[in-house]
């Protein structure tokens, strides 16, 4: 077995919102291996990106807030760290990278200002000079052409999948055990969604760094992830290695999931399966099972919260009905 | 030989890119350049391309939201590229569009059933009873219950917005219907209940459909004709099954083999023949000479920056001189035309 660099337990994270409180992520377990890259996939509202914000200790304040469990960064609990020791982290061990980089870019600074400010910040890079060498060095090592006259440029002069690079040489600055990937690629054409999987890919191999990928599309999902974890309404309700999830779905939700994508291989216009309803409000959610009210298979033991039982070694479903399914 | 619903020749739409102190007219954004195509009646003509391929400025063209720089576009066999206000507005009964977000053309101050009603309105049909009726049986077509007349756009999901849209272009009977992007923002389980909706409302109203998309899955899913388009052309047009089971032109092999699979046990045997384009989409203020795909194609040889490649008008029976492949011969309707020289010898170098 690799070593877990990673290991989220029971992560629970709330927010505040003007009926009360709700509970946006719910008891969230999964490990990361040294070098592999793990899936998180499920739709808006699944509490994906929150489970991400709240491992990096970037939850909208004061909003939302972690409320139980801990995120063990080779053994060290990053949410018990104090405020700047985890700003020292963040960054030089784990970094993040987001769908929109333009947000997440100054857009009043040239991207080497940026790039080389994150150096500075973290690492020993020495004189400006230094810096600058670094800086341009990156940006090679991302695909971005010309990268000493690209040092210069503002983010609105980039493309979106220059944009993406430049955020990817960012977070990978200070070369981080960890790179949690928040739908990097959602707002890209299909061709650069391509470049930056096979840049991601590259610099996960040749680094030995451990990925987490977040994202809504199944097909993404199974070209780059080793474990896939599949989230409904703040819960886990299906994890397994890439090949179990896809050739033995056991989750009615993970089932109706992968049906209801339309495929190059299917007959053009047949009906797809559908997934009935949609995703309740997290203030509204049903009793037991959070997908009960839209599954068929749903009898009434489905009132009682299944537990996320073992199916084999690698592979942990939570749905009281999935002896019934299996291939 | 029957008119096609929808005919499109030479459709070219340039927009003035201004600058200097006096806003002069420095050059044009070649939107979209020289398309031509046919849609029939109850079929689905897919348009496919990245950002900046032209692709939503045909749709909003034909609709006549733009106005056409140059071109014909003929529905039913009748020239409506330069129709005045008042025939446009009859011309509306016949054509819709569906958008993204389709309340973003919405007024959000008004109640569902208001929005519902207002086609009727405006083209001075039935009394207020009967557009109520009008209005629930809408409503009802599209998947939603009848209360939801009361309430307002914000109170509704993407899936249910995007219903109510397809509602309203529905409402007065039209013959064909462009979704651009219809379904892009919705999650993959809401997404899939639109489709089924907009099958069924094409098999049982005969609706022609124009469907705009960057997913790939999704318009082959959807349609029985394809035009690939680059850079404000098309680069081939051809059946649905024909274009993802043979593609021929080296920008289509590339956006076929970009797409990710929902299937991980052959992945590597992908990544290994993946065709991952260099660099991005040129500037359309300034496109390449010759063939504007040469820069990042592979095959790409010295003439193809000089001499453009044409893709003729597709249908075989139509034109003869259009290059259709021996193995699509037979299959009923099967057509293929593809803009580029060297498209033999590219498909027979590749296995």
């Amino acid at each position: 077995m690799s070593e877990v660099v990673l290991s989220v337990d029971a992560l629970s994270t709330e927010f505040a919102v003007e009926a009360g409180v709700v509970r946006v992520v719910d008891k969230v377990s999964f490990e990361l291996t040294a070098g592999a890259t793990l899936g998180i996939v499920g739709e808006s509202g699944c509490g994906k990106s929150v489970t991400a914000l709240s491992i990096m200790g970037l939850l909208p304040k004061p909003a939302g807030r972690v409320v139980e469990g801990r995120v063990l960064l080779n053994g060290l609990d990053l949410l018990r760290l104090p405020k700047d020791a985890l700003q020292q982290i963040r960054g030089r061990r784990i970094s993040m990278i987001f769908q929109e980089p333009m947000t997440a870019l100054n857009p009043v600074q040239p991207i080497g200002r940026q790039l080389i400010e994150t150096l500075r910040l973290h690492g020993d890079v020495g004189d400006r000079r230094a810096a600058r060498a670094r800086g341009i060095e990156l940006l090679a090592e991302v695909g971005i052409p010309a990268p000493d006259r690209r040092l210069d440029d503002y983010p609105h002069q980039l493309s979106g999948g220059m944009r993406q690079r430049v955020l990817i040489a960012i977070a990978l600055a200070c070369r981080p055990e960890v790179l949690i990937a928040d739908e990097p690629t959602t707002a890209l054409d299909v061709t650069i969604q391509a470049q930056i999987l096979a840049l991601i890919a590259r610099l996960q191999r040749e680094r030995g760094m451990a990925v987490i990928f977040i994202t809504h599309d199944l097909g993404v999902i199974a070209e780059t992830a080793d474990r896939v974890v599949v989230m409904y309404a703040g819960r886990v309700v299906e994890t397994a290695g890439v090949a179990a999830l896809f050739a033995n779905p056991l989750h009615p939700y993970t089932r109706g999931l992968i049906a209801s994508m339309p495929q190059l291989q299917h007959v053009p216009k047949s009906r797809l399966p559908t997934i009935a309803g949609m995703v309740p409000a997290l203030s509204a959610l049903p009793q037991g099972c959070r997908f009960s009210n839209r599954c068929s298979h749903a009898t009434t033991i489905c009132a009682i919260e299944p537990p996320l039982e073992r199916v084999d070694m690698a592979h942990g479903v939570a749905c009281h009905h999935w002896r019934e399914f299996g291939a | 030989m029957n008119v096609p619903l929808l005919e499109v020749r030479g459709l070219t739409k340039h927009f003035p890119v201004r600058g200097g102190v006096l806003l002069r007219r420095i050059g044009d954004v070649h939107a979209v350049d020289a398309v031509s195509f046919s849609v029939r009646r109850g079929e689905t003509l897919g348009l496919v391309g990245e950002s900046g391929c032209g692709k939503s400025t045909v749709g909003k063209t034909l609709l006549r939201l733009l106005e056409p720089s140059e071109g014909s576009i003929f529905f039913e066999g009748r020239d409506i590229t330069h129709l005045g206000p008042a025939e446009l507005r009859a011309l509306r009964r016949e054509m819709q569009i569906v958008f993204q977000d389709p309340f973003e053309s919405l007024n959000a101050r008004h109640s569902v059933g208001r929005i519902l009603e207002e086609p009727f309105v405006i083209h001075r049909m039935g009394t207020a009873a009967e557009r109520r009726r009008w209005v629930d049986e809408l409503l009802e077509r599209v998947g939603l219950s009848s209360d939801a007349a009361q309430r307002y756009p914000h109170e509704f999901s993407g899936g249910q917005r995007q219903r109510i849209g397809i509602a309203r272009a529905i409402a007065l009977r039209p013959k064909l219907i462009v979704c651009d992007e219809a379904v892009s923002a919705l999650d993959v389980s809401i997404q899939s209940q639109v489709l089924n909706l907009l099958l069924d409302l094409q098999r049982d109203m005969n609706l022609a459909l124009i469907f705009i998309a960057h997913d790939l899955a999704v318009v082959k899913h959807m349609s029985d004709s394809i035009a690939v388009m680059y850079l404000g052309q098309i680069v081939e047009y051809a059946s649905a099954a024909d274009i993802y089971s043979r593609p021929r032109h080296p920008y289509t092999r590339a956006l076929l083999s970009a797409i990710p699979v929902p299937d991980p046990i052959d992945r590597e045997v992908r990544r290994r023949t993946r065709i991952v384009l260099e660099g991005d989409v040129p500037s359309p203020i300034d496109p390449p000479s010759g063939c504007r795909f040469h820069p990042r194609c592979v095959h790409a040889r010295p003439d193809c920056a000089t001499r453009v490649p044409l893709l003729e008008r597709a249908f075989e029976e139509a034109h003869p001189e259009v290059r259709v492949d021996a193995a699509t011969r037979g299959a009923p309707d099967a057509f293929a035309a593809v803009a580029c020289h060297y498209w033999q010898d590219i498909n027979t170098s590749i296995p």
